[in-house]
């Protein structure tokens, strides 16, 4: 048994089904690739995962330390250890970063305002910031401002990823998170990534293009088409998607290289 | 048996620290309104002969003039069934055994000391805090600034009081502003000299008794040439009070190249009815900034307003309005231009939860020859949910020309995205959803002293939970 199973997971969106029987098996260590083009179901199949409310589970089940996290909320997913670094980072206004950071910490921690114990200290918490922000080529300066509001797309994604660093997920799923970034942000985001690579964490990479696979080097690559995954291997369908598109699935005008 | 507590104030208290001290006068509390009662209230005052007249003459405009019907509905207000004046004494006849018990809980859930919730309760007239207002006065004494209560002023600066008094917002302004002439009482005296700056916030909890916190309290403030005051009103601990109607009167002068802040958390229960007058005067490059917050009462009706009087000359109103269950805030402000290159703005958060109901209602006037001018309005409403509800009301009146004026609208709820967004982090709903809300008003708070920008987010929780009556 795995550590983190999706089987036969079944969702739709607006009564449309999108997701239709996705299995798959990811053990902590492990680094997954989910390769697909448009409309083929990534985001649902992340989005699922997470709990968004906009996406209805129509069966299956997805298991995690023995429970099946379908049932649970979308906080208590994280709580148990899981991550999405999403696609669109969402704005909110009036919150700072660093008190996003902060009470996302202590809620990780089990910290619920009673038991100090629990509570991320400010010298921890500026220690556990320092060096993710340097590896991530950010600055202090964007601890106060608010959470993702004003910032620029390779802005976003990073703070993504820094928001993974301080809460250490065991299972991290990112999110096309290589899109719209500049080949520069790709490489901090890489590098950041990379440091987290370990026996303590299984992710799942989700992307349209291969180009990041070329920094994060996975394990696994999955190919997902119409709601099902038509290709599973090594790093070698990375490979051949790179030459050969979608087009054997009918998704010829899609190509997984993105034009510079 | 419970018994109320008694707080033993001292026989030299009232000299020592300016306090009214209760005293003994034979006189009995009476409901209703009526000459006699205005003349009592006078006598009772030992106020000068002019004031009595201002008072009954105020009582006849209030007679005369009708109900207004353009905002909330206060046809049920029954002024023959209220308690004009109440002396210390007559208020202190609660027990804390008597208090709803969510207002309690709210007490314990804020952390609000023995002594302080016994005042804002009514059970204890006085809070102890003499101590630090003592200090505090000995400072202001020395750089010739008054801060005192309202009729301790009438007494002991007549001619400057006189002034003053009515200047901005005479008597026939609204009924209610006529009704609170006829029968004020306490509220805070202000006068701040020229040149001088005070450095820390003013607050009437100084110096909180039951009179300063009447029903019909009275405020003046006057910042003379190149001054500056911050003052704050209130405090975000709910004010339990039996009476169904506050309405109060503030005015202030804000003189050449001055500038005065005055801040107000209000969070009445809500039983009450809040409508209160609040105007300022800005002479030339002065600045009058207006932070108002209102959590609790049943209907506020408040627009804080600066007649802007010569050129360079600029007004604020920030507020922040929530509204539960069976609440409406009816609120926002008003900017009159009389002068050219004046500027104004408006910023106006509000929150509607569990049914409860929120209006923007705002006025920008700019008179002829009042020349480049500008005026920007924001107001933002966030519903928490669908049964609540928000309307905007701003109306503009632009005779002058070159003029600036923006008015920006948004109405939200509580989005999904950002809900799921902070979830996903690991932060339960309650608590992300109380976030978003604090967020919301954040441009607010900062502006508050700390200690109330904590106890603001704190309620605000508290008020998210449902656990605030």
């Amino acid at each position: 048994m795995a550590d983190f199973e999706i089987k036969d997971l079944r969702a739709s969106v607006e009564g449309r089904q999108i997701l239709k029987g996705v299995s798959l098996a990811i053990n902590k260590g492990e680094v997954h690739a989910v390769m697909g083009p448009n409309g083929s179901g990534k985001s649902t199949l992340s989005h699922t995962l997470m709990g968004h409310p906009g996406y209805t589970v129509d069966g299956g089940e997805v298991l995690f330390k023995g429970q099946n996290v379908l049932d649970l909320e979308t906080d208590e997913r994280a709580r148990l250890g899981m991550f999405l670094a999403l696609q669109y980072p969402v704005v909110v206004p009036g919150i700072s970063m660093a008190n996003f950071l902060r009470t996302a910490l202590n809620s990780k921690r089990g910290y619920d305002g009673k038991d100090k114990t629990k509570q991320v200290t400010p010298k921890e918490f500026r220690g556990l910031l320092k060096d993710e922000l340097q590896v991530l080529h950010m600055d202090d300066s964007f601890l106060p401002r608010y959470i993702n509001d004003g910032f620029s797309g390779g802005e976003k994604k990073r703070a993504e990823i820094l928001q993974m660093a301080v809460l250490k997920p065991e299972i991290a799923i990112l999110d096309e998170t290589d899109s719209g970034l500049d080949i520069d942000s790709i490489k901090f985001v890489a590098e950041a990534v990379n440091r987290m690579r370990g026996p303590e964490l299984g992710m799942l990479i989700i992307t349209h293009y291969t180009r990041i696979l070329e920094f994060i080097k996975p394990d696994y690559v999955h190919v997902l088409v119409d709601g099902k995954f038509v290709l599973s291997g090594g790093p070698e369908v990375a490979q051949r998607l790179e030459k050969t598109g979608y087009a054997e699935w009918g998704h010829a005008e899609e190509s997984p290289q993105e034009v510079a | 048996m419970a018994t109320v507590p008694k707080i033993d104030v001292g026989g030299d208290y009232k000299e020592k620290y300016g306090f009214f001290v209760p005293e003994d006068f034979v006189f009995k509390a009476k409901r209703g309104l009526n000459p006699e009662i205005v003349k009592e209230i006078s006598w009772m005052k030992k106020e000068p002969e002019w004031m009595t007249k201002m008072r009954l003459r105020s009582l006849e405009i209030f007679r005369k003039k009708p109900m207004p019907t353009w905002g909330a509905d206060l046809s049920v207000i029954d002024f023959e069934n209220i308690f004009y004046y109440l002396q210390a004494t007559d208020k202190q006849s609660k027990t804390w055994e008597e208090l709803p018990p969510d207002i309690k809980a709210t007490y314990d859930r804020l952390g609000v000391p023995e002594a302080e919730r016994k005042f804002l309760a009514g059970v204890s007239a006085q809070y102890e805090s003499e101590v630090v207002y003592h200090s505090l006065q000995e400072s202001l004494t020395k750089k010739g600034v008054i801060f005192t209560d309202t009729d301790s002023a009438l007494r002991d600066h007549p001619e400057l009081f006189k002034e003053y008094f009515g200047t901005v917002i005479p008597p026939a302004d609204n009924k209610f502003a006529a009704l609170n002439t006829a029968v004020w009482s306490g509220g805070s005296f202000i006068y701040v000299p020229k040149g001088v700056k005070v450095e820390i916030p003013l607050q009437a909890y100084f110096r909180i008794n039951a009179e300063n916190m009447g029903q019909f309290e009275r405020t003046l403030i006057i910042c003379d040439e190149d001054s500056f005051v911050h003052y704050i009103e209130g405090c975000t601990a709910p004010i339990y009070t039996t009476d169904s109607l506050h309405s109060a009167v503030v005015e202030i002068i804000v003189k050449k190249n001055a500038r005065c802040r005055y801040t107000t958390i209000q969070n009445w229960s809500t039983n009450v009815f809040n409508l209160v007058t609040k105007r300022a005067m800005a002479y030339a490059d002065a600045t009058m900034e207006w932070v108002d917050g209102n959590l609790g009462s049943q209907i506020t009706m408040k627009y804080p307003s600066v007649y802007l009087m010569e050129p360079g000359a600029k007004g604020d109103v920030l507020s922040v309005a929530f509204a539960g269950k069976g609440q409406h805030q009816d609120a926002g402000g008003k900017m009159i231009h009389v002068a050219p290159n004046t500027t104004s703005t408006i910023t106006s958060k509000s929150i509607s939860k569990g049914g409860g109901r929120t209006s923007y209602r705002g006025h920008i006037k700019i008179y002829p020859g009042a020349n480049n001018c500008k005026s920007f309005v924001k107001c933002d409403a966030l519903l928490l949910d669908d049964e609540s509800r928000s309307d905007t009301y701003p109306y503009n009146d632009v005779d002058a020309e070159n003029v600036t004026l923006g008015h920006e609208a948004t109405v939200s709820k509580v989005s999904d995205e950002q809900l799921f967004y902070l979830m996903s982090r690991g932060i339960p709903r309650a608590e992300a959803e109380t976030m978003i809300v604090n967020g919301f008003i954040e441009p607010f708070t900062k502006e508050l002293p700390l200690e109330y920008a904590v106890e603001l987010n704190r309620l605000i929780q508290l008020e998210m939970e449902g656990s605030v009556g």
